[in-house]
């Protein structure tokens, strides 16, 4: 990895209070020398790799938990993603983020609970599949029913 | 700093919880920028250079549809980086690069062969599975330290 690189970076935002627009004019004063387009979810900035995570971590200081930063491969509108040029319908990536944007909200209370020291230690419960004989028995007690 | 490798490799929560958390995530997003910024290839990443089948190889037999053998040669070289990995187990959905049931399985054993500490998780559905997520990566990448540097 280069310092020197050109990287891009998805800023996704998931907040009530903090506009992309907000993030753009800070990204203007810091006269950091990068690319910046302000979507739907956010911003996409572009740029050399040192620039680019430097911004980046300036902007997650802004709202620290309720902005998400993600590198991306594609620069922003690049033809082979843009939907200008596909004739519409939805981005490649954007079923990943469909999925897991409707958890942000619960990722943000878990970074505050973090923040405040709670929480540490605390599993997942993880449903496991039903075992074979308990199985069997379930459908002999369900068959036993209707004879 | 520990490079992570996540698996789904595109996945928007676990890079950016692993970065957040003061580690390096191993994503896909660096390998296909790479391919995109390449000059000469028409169709980056779609196309692949005389040198991906190689890389391919040294991960799946040239029998195996070349599909797998050309994400290979994006996620292979990840793999090999790789210190610590958090994989989300049967994630819902996979596109693109992440899109192939094959390379995922292959990708999952080969993680698994290598001796690295892993943790295992499923995407969460609830309130309470979300939180307790990022307090199990945030504990698994608490115990890794701060790696060799």
């Amino acid at each position: 990895m280069n310092d020197d690189d050109i990287i891009s970076k998805m800023i996704v935002l998931h907040s009530t209070f903090t506009l992309p627009s907000d993030l753009v004019i800070r990204i203007y004063e810091s006269k950091a020398d990068i690319t910046v387009k302000e979507t739907c979810f956010g911003l996409i900035i572009e740029g050399k790799r040192s620039v680019v995570d430097e911004v980046a971590r300036e902007m997650r200081a802004i709202d620290p938990n309720r902005i998400f930063i993600k590198e991306r491969g594609v620069p922003p509108g690049d033809p082979h993603r843009c939907r200008v040029g596909r004739g519409g319908g939805p981005k490649p990536g954007f079923h990943q983020h469909e999925i897991e944007f409707p958890f942000l909200p619960y990722i943000t209370s878990a970074l505050e609970e973090i923040e405040r020291g709670e929480g540490k230690g605390t599993k997942m419960t993880r449903s496991l599949p039903i075992h074979i004989e308990k199985f069997k028995d379930i459908i002999e007690k369900e068959v036993a029913q209707f004879k | 700093m520990v490079k992570v490798f996540i698996y789904p490799s595109n996945s928007l929560i676990l890079s950016d919880l692993i970065d957040r958390f003061g580690h390096e995530p191993l994503a896909v997003m660096r390998e296909v920028g790479k391919k995109i910024r390449t000059a000469g290839l028409d169709s980056p990443p779609i196309n692949i250079t005389p040198e991906d089948p190689k890389i391919g190889l040294k991960y799946a037999a040239v029998e195996v549809p070349s599909g797998v053998r050309g994400r290979m040669a994006l996620l292979g070289p990840l793999l090999e980086e790789a210190e610590a990995a958090v994989i989300v187990m049967e994630p819902d959905i996979g596109f693109g690069c992440m899109g192939c049931a094959r390379t995922n399985e292959l990708v999952n054993f080969l993680v698994r062969t290598k001796d690295i500490p892993i943790l295992e998780l499923d995407y969460p559905r609830t309130e309470e599975n979300a939180k307790a997520f990022v307090h199990m990566i945030h504990d698994f990448l608490d115990g890794l330290g701060k790696g060799d540097e």
